[in-house]
């Protein structure tokens, strides 16, 4: 975990290798929301496949252009209204000469000026400029809200996606993102351990894909008509993307190159392919068939219960958290049927079930490694003789993210559905969100529907083929 | 003349098009085509949710024949498109009008 301080305080020099790192972190955690787009779309029908790669990517440019204005402030500013927001004065356009010049420093000092968790003698985290810190927070402010487009997925209407996006990011995920990872409550008075964002990424987006999906209400013909994945490879090379750039996530969120940093990297390794091996086997066990969109829900429901808890576990504790979590989210993906609500692309059953198990589980396997974290103690879990404590503390972490998302998330959604611009009708829904909100098709495979063999009159056959344009821009 | 169309299984279109080759057809067309006959179709599963697909994947070939042909193209697909399990498909012949061969306008039996 890094800690801010605020930029005055801050002297220590820039230490390249941590440094060097948290850039390729920050691009790394990138890849993952053009990887999330491939696994969600994907599992889409084929008409509705560019308008779900949109709702992704969409977020990509608003919250990057939010976070330079105002969201890495009030995420990493200095602590506001005890502990429940960040300053706004402190990183406004990101590009004040105090700020271009600090270095994060995770280190004692910085410790003791913000109150921080972080024991005296620590070094992690330390020399790295802010603004690099900035931009790697931003990748994961900007992968939160895609998360929850999968629930939602075929019926909403892409200029209403974006303005919830911008004004979720605002009220949700800023804020949140302060309790959890700045200067807020979370990390810094009740002390929860979260180390990449279980609590701040995956539950925090898992209860607002709840929340919506009671919002907008079910897809026209849902559990009537066959809505099966139009391209599964897509599936699997998205959730292998995700995999990728988890390393980013998980990893990078040390804020240094260290032993911690290859702990998580081997946690989230080992936890994902357990998970793989969980939802597998129960997918074998009751469908009597192991599918390849298993394998990759498996995978991302491992990554999404390893990331808060990938620095806090042993490798076997890290392997125990992906298969409880795999078999955990493999079953719950059927609960939508149980309960009536239609979330597309089991948001809820992968993303808030996960983040809650593996939360939740730091409780039982928190695990102290000693030399590795540089004589750094970590808290003890139930199965370590650390007693109930941390557990509890985890489930009001837990818990509170959850109450909060699904509260506000709920009320932006309501406006939103009630002003008439986030529900598409009926009739474009049945047409397909390409056509009516793009106006564009993903797949024009047919030469003959497509207009490539447009043929100019009076030309012999055997002549090239040639197609007459038209439009606004030729 | 006759047009002789059948439905095979997908992996036999290869056999059946050699078979008709060696009988010396000149011409055909194929379509990839869906439908149920007795074997109906299957179910996927995709977690957890199971969907029956009724229409499974099936090949068309369609052949104009001159009317003294026809049992021998019949005969051909239909030894060639055998496997013995079901969804093997069907062949059926259907009476033909009027032929024209674009390029020359050749019309009827000269034109198949």
């Amino acid at each position: 975990m890094l800690h801010l301080l605020a930029a005055d305080d801050v002297t220590v020099s820039i230490d390249s290798g941590n440094t060097a790192w948290m850039l390729a972190s920050a691009a790394l955690v990138l890849l993952m929301t053009p990887g999330l787009a491939f696994f969600y779309s994907g599992m889409v029908r084929a008409k509705n496949s560019l308008n779900m790669l949109m709702m992704n990517f969409i977020c990509l440019a608003v919250v990057g252009v939010l976070w330079t204005f105002y969201g890495f402030s009030w995420a990493f500013g200095e602590s506001r209204w005890s502990g429940l927001i960040g300053s706004t004065k402190n990183f406004y356009g990101l590009g004040n000469p105090t700020f271009l010049g600090s270095v994060w420093n995770g280190g004692a000092e910085a410790a003791a000026t913000i109150g921080t968790n972080l024991p005296a003698g620590t070094t992690y985290g330390a020399g790295v400029p802010i603004i690099v810190f900035a931009m790697f927070q931003l990748m994961f402010a900007m992968i939160t809200p895609a998360l929850i487009s999968g629930a939602i997925a075929d019926r909403v209407k892409f200029w209403g996606w974006t303005l919830f996006v911008a004004l979720w990011v605002t009220l949700v995920y800023f804020p949140v993102a302060n309790w959890v990872f700045g200067t807020g409550w979370i990390l810094n008075k009740i002390r929860a351990e979260d180390f990449a964002g279980g609590t701040a990424v995956h539950i925090n987006a898992g209860a607002a894909a709840l929340a919506l999906v009671f919002v907008l209400g079910k897809r026209v013909g849902w559990r009537r008509d066959p809505m099966k994945p139009h391209n599964v490879p897509f599936v699997l090379l998205g959730a292998s993307l995700l995999w990728f750039g988890w390393y980013g996530f998980n990893a990078g969120s040390e804020g240094g190159a260290d032993g911690v940093a290859g702990l998580a990297f081997t946690t989230t390794t080992i936890a994902t392919c357990a998970a793989t091996l969980g939802w597998l086997l129960v997918e074998q066990l009751r469908d009597g068939k192991p599918t390849t969109v298993g394998a990759a829900s498996g995978a991302v429901a491992g990554l999404v219960a390893i990331t808060p808890a990938c620095a806090f576990v042993s490798p076997l504790g890290g392997m125990a958290v992906g298969l409880i979590a795999g078999m955990l989210c493999c079953l719950a993906v059927g609960l939508k049927f149980k309960f009536g609500f239609d979330d597309a692309l089991d948001v809820v059953g992968v993303h808030l079930v996960g983040g809650i198990t593996g939360t939740l589980l730091i409780g039982f396997f928190g695990f102290d490694h000693g030399a590795l974290a540089g004589g750094v103690e970590a808290k003890r879990g139930l199965f370590y003789g650390g007693g109930g404590k941390l557990l509890l503390v985890q489930a009001v972490a837990a818990g509170s993210v959850l109450a909060y998302s699904f509260t506000v998330t709920f009320i932006i959604g309501t406006i939103l559905k009630t002003l008439g611009i986030f529900r598409v009708s009926e009739e474009e829904e049945l047409m397909g969100l390409d056509e009516s909100e793009h106006a564009e098709s993903a797949y024009s495979f047919s030469t003959v529907l497509s207009g490539g063999l447009t043929h100019t009159p009076g030309s012999s056959a055997d002549d090239s083929v040639s197609s007459e344009l038209s439009g606004k821009g030729v | 003349m006759k047009l002789v169309t059948a439905i095979i299984k997908p992996f036999k279109l290869e056999e059946v098009k050699v078979a008709l080759e060696n009988l010396g057809i000149q011409g055909l067309t194929v379509s990839e085509v869906s439908g149920f006959g007795r074997q109906r179709g299957h179910t996927e599963v995709y977690r957890g949710a199971e969907y029956t697909v009724d229409l499974v994947p099936k090949v068309k070939v369609e052949v104009l024949v001159g009317g003294a042909d026809v049992t021998k193209v019949v005969d051909a697909v239909v030894e060639a498109a055998r496997t013995g399990k079901i969804g093997d498909g069907k062949v059926w012949v259907t009476e033909v009008d009027a032929v024209v061969r674009v390029r020359t306008g050749e019309r009827n039996e000269d034109a198949v």
